[in-house]
């Protein structure tokens, strides 16, 4: 099927080449920078075209996104099935929080404070977590998740307990003129950018290519000199660093942090939201949080009385159309459609 | 004494219900290779069918019949029409599919039947077994023999009949069971039929004592999550086991640990599971998976 | 070749991005835009208020493991519906009241609040569901001068708060109504050694809280207290413990599947026989009812409005009325179901606390919300009015106790006024 057009020499004579057909063959060459450009571009343009409640959307798809970004690590580059997601992330939360609340921690340093927190935690835990695969870890870490909640209840000078804790959103600096929401919004974009851009360097070391050998094949990887416990532990680690910097993001951008805020139901939505949107792809995470921020409400549209009916169908819905995530659906699609376009020229 | 041993036995029969719904995850497990998380909400599903059938006035034992044999039907169906489409997909894409099926069913449950909760009846006469000052009841008497009756019954099934061979063929290498005459398609649909039946089974054991409510199973499957790794996933003994075992230490040491209390006893087998994945990561009764390199 | 051209056009990517931020700079004003009114009202916010209709919001679990609340949004839309097609309106005003979901997650809530305010343009919040959710939008409703109306919590903090004056309370708080338990206790057991099984969260903490406040100095004692996790599949191993105690009262703050289930293992366990108290969450005939009328007898609690489910409301002009309407404009609704009930009863408060403003619009709400002089409300027991004013922000406080007598609960003694008995509820 593949060969069908490729390699199909045309009918007429080959004309030259057209600036016109320069540059769609700068931008088929090139698509990703360019769109990741447009991308930023639009992401930077976006607070000041819309109301408060669009950019505030946009803020949470992108802490979501940050969260996601930890779990592809984990899930889509290192084949390690996380339940417990969700517990990391809301350490993440708490830990910015009670830096907040009760040491007066300047907000911008609880960032890299709670993502070394959650980085460490992560260390620790990947110790027995390394020792597990695939179903066994899925359930340890889904244990994990569900002990945090009445843990974080118990200890209540730290956390508030079950009324939880309440904060000063931060605020705008005056220099540079934006409304609350807007500056949320940037907060939580150069969190993202920054998230991006530290996995992207990630996999591109040697982490990141034993990561992938150990996914792919552990002996082969064990043969070649790769010790698989240490790399998965590795990822383990840096997939929490992430979940706990959004979880940051997260309690910048709500102010309000309790144990029902973070139950077991947060862990298995991020899941479902990463492989929704493309295990091992980078636009994976961004889609899945879109998924997580758009689709609840679709749903509610589409049926009032029981929302819960139309957001089970519809996850079963992507699935089967794009069985590898919304990120593998253009995949699929553009083979037809770039064949589409060839035949035109 | 008398207080402890009481305190044992009402570990074991929080545990029996817990083995219930393990039993069902354990054979859906063993046909297919994946863990189902919609097990516990298509339990309570099948359990609202049969309160729809005692409430328009069938006696209970022809509503558990009939709502068996439903079940049946239901599992093979969701395997034909939902999950077939994703055959052949990444292993975790079927898990999400199930994580969907969760959600579409909890919430239909809740459309359908409201959230009121409703009173089901017990198959199992009231009252208790009184021996050396500690007393049994007979509920919890009844959910244990159904309980080893059902385990008996899997245990057949797997070992000793064309069926479960079949079915181990499949759930190890669908490829190789194609080639050697085994119809792959048709085993996977007896196992989300023969799983929903004993989903079933445990929701109308547990309905009388949890009461019946769309939120029903969702407690019972995380324990019984736990009770399955705990034993093996590949053993229903073993579900069984880890689900007593999973009982009786949450129930023990929230009674006698205060540092634990009722509020954390939760941690109490989960600190066991990890203790024993660490140790024998092929849980108490399964086997080691074998790898060939 | 390649290597260089993509470095060129990430070059001029980014070159592009600080250009467009730079000229992006400049932030947005914060007005909101709304209309306000004129005359006597001069300057006050009419956002979603016109003399022909009037816009209100809410926030319910209609997903998820609460969505057994969802049903209270179906008893205010019957309530509006009535009120519309048959007496005009509220004053005229045609309601229109959009209910939005969010699962019980806070930052979801959060989201709605926005929606509701921002894009639906309503006027206000009329109530939001849960403390949780309440407490991670009422920054933003006071913030935006928006009224967060009647919210469907107990939480104390509604009332004891001043910083956020936009946001109130409606059902007795917990705290009261664990008042009004010690009371009942101290005139039929003043030395009762009490059993508490509470769910750990803030509706548990808040009522054990108050309980223990209210008991102080008395001769009643808690020998014993059990929690519970709302993930946990069943109470019963809590009530083992607690049957041990030694106990003769047994205090039930839970909510309805946790309260059924706790009332059947008071009732199996033989040698155990406590004077039952159930929390008024989880003391709707509802919840009685599957545990089999002949368990329950005796069991105590303590209610403030109207249950569908008892008959002695059976020919209560308000009752007829909530049933023929609930029928007519909700037919697909259980009137029996009391979150229906309740959902009329916060509706119907709602219509007159609007009546009471002097000005219909988002300040005149506020200041009538907060000023309420012993207003009745058909749906609530008789005896028990709404008031709130300068240092109470708690609409109703007074509640009755009840006893479990044959198939329905029997009122005895009179509405008991938490404020007159106990003073203010004080900030926690």
């Amino acid at each position: 099927m593949k060969t069908s057009t490729a390699g199909t020499p045309g009918t007429g004579a080959r004309t030259e080449p057209t600036a016109r057909d320069r540059a769609t063959a700068f931008a088929v060459r090139h698509w990703r920078p360019i769109l990741v450009g447009v991308l930023l571009l639009v992401a930077l343009r976006a607070p000041f075209e819309l109301v408060p409640f669009r950019v505030f959307q946009l803020t949470m798809v992108m802490v979501y996104a940050v969260a996601l970004i930890g779990l592809n690590l984990l899930v889509g580059h290192a084949g390690q099935i996380s339940l417990g997601h969700g517990a990391f992330f809301a350490v993440g939360a708490y830990g910015t929080a009670a830096m907040m609340y009760h040491w007066d921690v300047p907000y911008l340093l609880t960032f890299p404070l709670a993502a070394a927190l959650t980085f460490a935690i992560g260390l620790a835990l990947g110790v027995p977590a390394t020792r597990l695969r695939g179903l066994y870890l899925a359930l340890v870490t889904l244990a994990i998740a569900i002990f945090l909640v009445p843990l974080l209840k118990r200890f209540e000078s730290v956390t508030g307990g079950s009324m939880g804790l309440t904060l000063e959103k931060p605020a705008p600096p005056s220099w540079t003129g934006l409304a609350p929401d807007q500056w949320l919004y940037f907060l939580a974009l150069a969190g993202t950018v920054l998230a991006f851009a530290v996995v992207r360097f990630l996999l591109r070391s040697r982490v990141g290519r034993a990561l992938h050998s150990v996914r792919d094949n552990e002996t082969a990887a064990e043969v070649m000199g790769v010790k698989p416990a240490s790399y998965k532990r590795l990822a383990f680690a840096w997939s929490a660093l992430f979940a706990g910097a959004a979880g940051c993001l997260y309690t910048w951008t709500i102010g309000f942090v309790s144990p029902d805020s973070f139950t077991v139901n947060v862990s298995i939505t991020l899941l479902a939201a990463i492989v929704v949107g493309g295990l091992g792809s980078t636009a994976g995470p961004l889609l899945g949080g879109l998924f997580m921020m758009f689709v609840p409400s679709l749903s509610q549209d589409i049926n009032d009385a029981a929302p819960g009916v139309i957001f089970g169908l519809l996850i079963i819905a992507v699935m089967y159309v794009a069985p590898t995530g919304l990120a593998g659906l253009p995949g699929r699609i553009a083979p037809w459609t770039t064949d589409k376009i060839l035949r035109k020229r | 004494m008398a207080d402890f041993l009481q305190q044992c036995v009402a570990g074991l029969s929080a545990g029996a219900i817990y083995a219930s719904l393990a039993l069902a995850l354990v054979l859906i497990y063993q046909f297919t290779g994946i863990v189902n998380f919609a097990q516990g909400e298509l339990a309570m599903f099948a359990t609202y069918i049969a309160w729809t059938f005692i409430d328009a006035g069938l006696p209970f034992w022809l509503a558990l019949v009939l709502t068996l044999a439903i079940s049946f039907a239901g599992g093979m169906l969701i395997e034909r029409v939902i999950i077939r489409p994703v055959e052949g997909a990444p292993e975790l894409t079927i898990v999400i599919v199930t994580v969907g099926l969760f959600i579409f069913v909890n919430a239909a449950a809740g459309w359908i039947w409201t959230f009121l909760i409703k009173d089901f009846p017990n198959p199992f006469p009231d009252g208790a077994l009184r021996a050396g000052g500690v007393s049994v009841g007979y509920a919890t008497l009844g959910i244990l023999a159904v309980v080893g009756a059902v385990m008996g019954l899997l245990y057949l099934l797997f070992r000793h009949t064309k069926i479960g061979l079949g079915m181990r063929a499949v759930a190890t290498n669908p490829e190789s069971a194609r080639l050697v005459g085994i119809r792959v398609g048709w085993t996977l649909a007896l196992g989300w039929g023969l799983a929903a039946m004993v989903g079933a089974v445990s929701g109308v054991l547990v309905a009388p004592l949890l009461f019946l409510e769309p939120n029903m199973m969702g407690g019972v499957l995380i324990y019984a999550f736990a009770a399955a790794t705990l034993g093996g996933f590949d053993s229903p003994l073993g579900a069984v086991v880890g689900g007593l075992i999973v009982g009786v230490a949450e129930t023990l040491a929230g009674a006698y640990v205060d540092a634990i209390g009722s509020d954390l006893k939760i941690g109490v087998p989960l600190a066991i599971i990890l203790a024993v994945l660490l140790l024998r990561p092929q849980g108490l009764f399964g086997r080691p998976a074998v790898e060939r390199a | 070749m390649r290597r260089t051209m993509r470095r060129t056009t990430a070059a001029s990517a980014a070159a592009l991005l600080l250009a467009s931020a730079a000229a992006a700079c400049g932030g947005r004003d914060e007005g909101g835009g709304g209309s306000t009114a004129e005359g006597r009202c001069e300057g006050q916010q009419t956002t979603g208020i016109t003399d022909e209709s009037i816009k209100l919001g809410g926030i319910y679990p209609l997903s998820g493991p609460a969505s057994a609340y969802g049903d209270i949004p179906k008893g205010i839309g019957a309530y509006f519906d009535y009120v519309n097609a048959e007496q005009g309106g509220i004053d005229g005003r045609k309601v229109e009241f959009v209910v939005r979901d969010d699962g019980y997650q806070p930052p979801k809530a959060v989201e709605e609040a926005r929606r509701l305010v921002e894009q639906e343009q309503v006027f206000a919040l009329f109530q939001t569901l849960g403390t949780p959710s309440t407490t991670a939008t009422w920054d933003y409703a006071n913030q935006r001068k928006v009224p967060q109306v009647f919210v469907a919590t107990g939480a104390s903090k509604w009332g004891t708060d001043d910083k956020h004056p936009w946001t109130i309370g409606w059902q007795p708080n917990y705290v009261s109504e664990a008042r009004v338990y010690a009371q009942f206790l101290k005139q039929e057991k003043p030395n009762a050694k009490v059993a508490v099984l509470f769910q750990n969260d803030d509706f548990g903490e808040d009522l054990v809280g108050g309980f223990k406040k209210a008991i102080e100095g008395s001769g009643i004692t808690i020998v014993q207290e059990e929690s519970y996790e709302v993930s946990d599949p069943s109470v019963e191993p809590q009530m083992r413990d607690l049957a041990g105690s030694g106990a003769d009262v047994f205090l039930n703050v839970t909510t309805p599947k946790f309260g059924s289930q706790a009332l059947a293992a008071d009732a199996k366990i033989g040698d155990w026989n406590p004077l039952h108290i159930v929390n008024n969450v989880a003391a709707s005939v509802t919840v009685l009812e599957p545990v089999g009328f002949d368990n329950v007898q005796g069991v105590v609690s303590a209610t403030y409005y109207k249950d569908p489910n008892d008959p002695q409301w059976a020919n209560d002009a308000e009752m007829k009325l909530y049933r023929a309407k609930m029928k007519q404009y909700a037919p697909n609704a259980d009137p029996a179901v009391p979150y229906h009930a309740f959902g009329w009863a916060v509706a119907s408060s709602f219509h007159k606390t609007m009546d009471a403003a002097e000005c219909k619009t988002r300040e005149g709400l506020r200041d009538s919300m907060r000023n309420l002089a012993n207003v009745q409300v058909p749906m609530l027991l008789p005896g028990v009015t709404m008031q709130t004013g300068e240092g109470d922000g708690f609409p109703i406080e007074s509640m009755q106790m009840m006893r479990f007598e044959g198939e329905r609960w029997q009122l005895f003694g009179d509405a008991i006024d938490t404020r007159k008995a106990f003073g203010p509820v004080e900030h926690p």
